[in-house]
């Protein structure tokens, strides 16, 4: 019943990356389970964690498609080396305190959402309806760690110097999101996915206002960190990985 | 009106985000099995092939496994249902992408309908149109607020952006004076609220 495009490497590779991200987000928020400062946090936490990772089952599974090497999304999610990792390495970077993960949440929130706005129009269909689906889940996820960071920055003199160090520390990842490669420009020049830039417009806008009702201050630099997306990561996912794939890899085709 | 009494508390349900809940999953899916009891049809001989609306009524009583007052049909997940050939072909919408009872929905409808004899099935998932609460029926809304969760309001669905909702009615007292505690809840549909008049904190069933 597959009626749509061809297996293309672009879109295989493409969707790897939208995968990679969540997954690993999705890992990370996972993480705080049993551990968030408030119950309602920890739900909150867990249910961001639980959409992330049912979107990497999409995503993933379409490079699987895609890619037509006979695969599966679990394939790829246990089976793959970190070089082999396409994920931003924003979302690879330690938890560290409440307000960091909030703060990247905030960050990712801010470029996710009108990525799967714009990734609702692709020529792509299973792009498209991957898209739609997601951005519902998105549109609660981007309120929540909006609030929350205009909460705690302009909290307390304590909850203001966390977001603002979260901030710092985070910054130079953020660069990342709208990088462009040879496949991005092939996918937009396709009507498949948008132009990475042309992304900027809308975050820097979400993120300007939401930094000033926070009272924060973002960094004046614009230095970007870089590698991720090509498969050159921090020391921190190669740890990712040893958790999430060390049942796989010791007991292959393990099932319960 | 006058209050009805109440229903049986509700009693929540946590999921894990990790795919290590093998073990609760098969649990759940034994006491399934243990509450539906056993067929009498026979099984079909082939010859005459159930009508569309039939399966439809049998898919009506396959119940939601989180919030099992109300049904797959009523939730509007269930998309179509079609003969292709001797064929079953159920397609069923996905509510949350990460929603843990994804697996047990279709493992039930599978069970269900293979028990009222349909040998050949195939199940197929449909993103799009993206599941909306707007297509919870008018009977499954009565069930969540009769069961202590309040129901989606659609309001909030027309007005992008705007995911507080408004005017959330207290299912165990009727009150309009309630307020959110949290945007999540105990299953990825639901967020979760007081009522500052009966004091009692419930379920929302969120719109999306």
């Amino acid at each position: 019943m597959k009626t749509a495009a061809v297996a293309s490497p672009d879109v295989a590779e493409f969707a790897l990356r939208m995968g990679d991200t969540c997954l690993i987000l999705g890992h990370r928020n996972a993480e705080w389970c049993g551990h968030a400062p408030a119950l309602e946090e920890d739900i909150a936490l867990a249910n961001t964690a639980l959409d992330l990772i049912g979107q990497t089952q999409l995503w993933l599974g379409l490079t699987a498609e895609a890619e037509g090497k006979g695969r599966t999304a679990d394939d790829l999610a246990y089976l793959r080396d970190s070089s082999g990792y396409r994920n931003l390495l924003m979302v690879e970077q330690p938890n560290g305190d409440f307000g960091r993960t909030v703060m990247r949440q905030f960050l990712f929130d801010a470029w996710h959402l009108p990525m799967l706005k714009a990734l609702a129009g692709s020529k792509d269909r299973r792009i498209a309806e991957i898209a739609e689906k997601a951005s519902k889940e998105v549109t609660y996820h981007l309120e929540r760690s909006s609030d929350l960071v205009v909460r705690l920055g302009d909290g307390n003199g304590e909850s203001h110097a966390r977001m603002q160090a979260a901030l710092d520390f985070l910054w130079p990842y953020t660069g990342e999101m709208f990088l462009s490669d040879a496949v991005d420009e092939a996918l937009a020049l396709a009507g498949i996915a948008p132009a990475p830039g042309s992304l900027r417009p809308a975050w820097n806008e979400k993120v300007a206002r939401t930094l000033a009702d926070a009272t924060l201050k973002a960094p004046e630099s614009s230095y970007a960190q870089k590698g991720g997306r090509s498969g050159v990561h921090s020391e921190h996912l190669g740890l990712i990985l040893a958790e999430m794939q060390f049942l796989q890899r010791a007991y292959p085709g393990a099932n319960w | 009106m006058a209050p009805e009494p109440l229903p049986a508390p509700v009693t929540p349900t946590r999921y894990s985000p990790q795919k290590g809940e093998g073990q609760g999953i098969s649990t759940r899916l034994a006491s399934f099995a243990d509450g539906l009891g056993t067929d009498e049809r026979p099984a079909r001989s082939g010859d005459a092939l159930p009508s569309v609306a039939e399966i439809w009524s049998w898919l009506a009583e396959v119940p939601d496994p989180e919030i099992p007052v109300i049904s797959l049909v009523d939730l509007g997940i269930i998309r179509d249902v079609a003969w292709d050939g001797d064929v079953l072909e159920v397609t069923v919408t996905p509510t949350y992408s990460g929603c843990p009872a994804t697996t047990v929905i279709n493992f039930d409808i599978d069970r269900h309908l293979r028990e009222r004899g349909i040998g050949k099935l195939r199940l197929k998932r449909q993103l799009s149109p993206a599941w909306t609460t707007a297509w919870i029926s008018a009977e499954g809304r009565d069930k969540l607020s009769a069961y202590g969760i309040a129901p989606p309001n659609e309001a909030t669905v027309a007005c992008a952006g705007a995911l507080q909702p408004r005017d959330v009615a207290c299912p165990r007292c009727g009150s309009a004076k309630t307020e959110r505690i949290s945007q999540f809840g105990s299953t990825p549909c639901k967020a979760h609220f007081r009522c500052t008049e009966c004091l009692e904190p419930f379920d929302y069933f969120k719109s999306i």
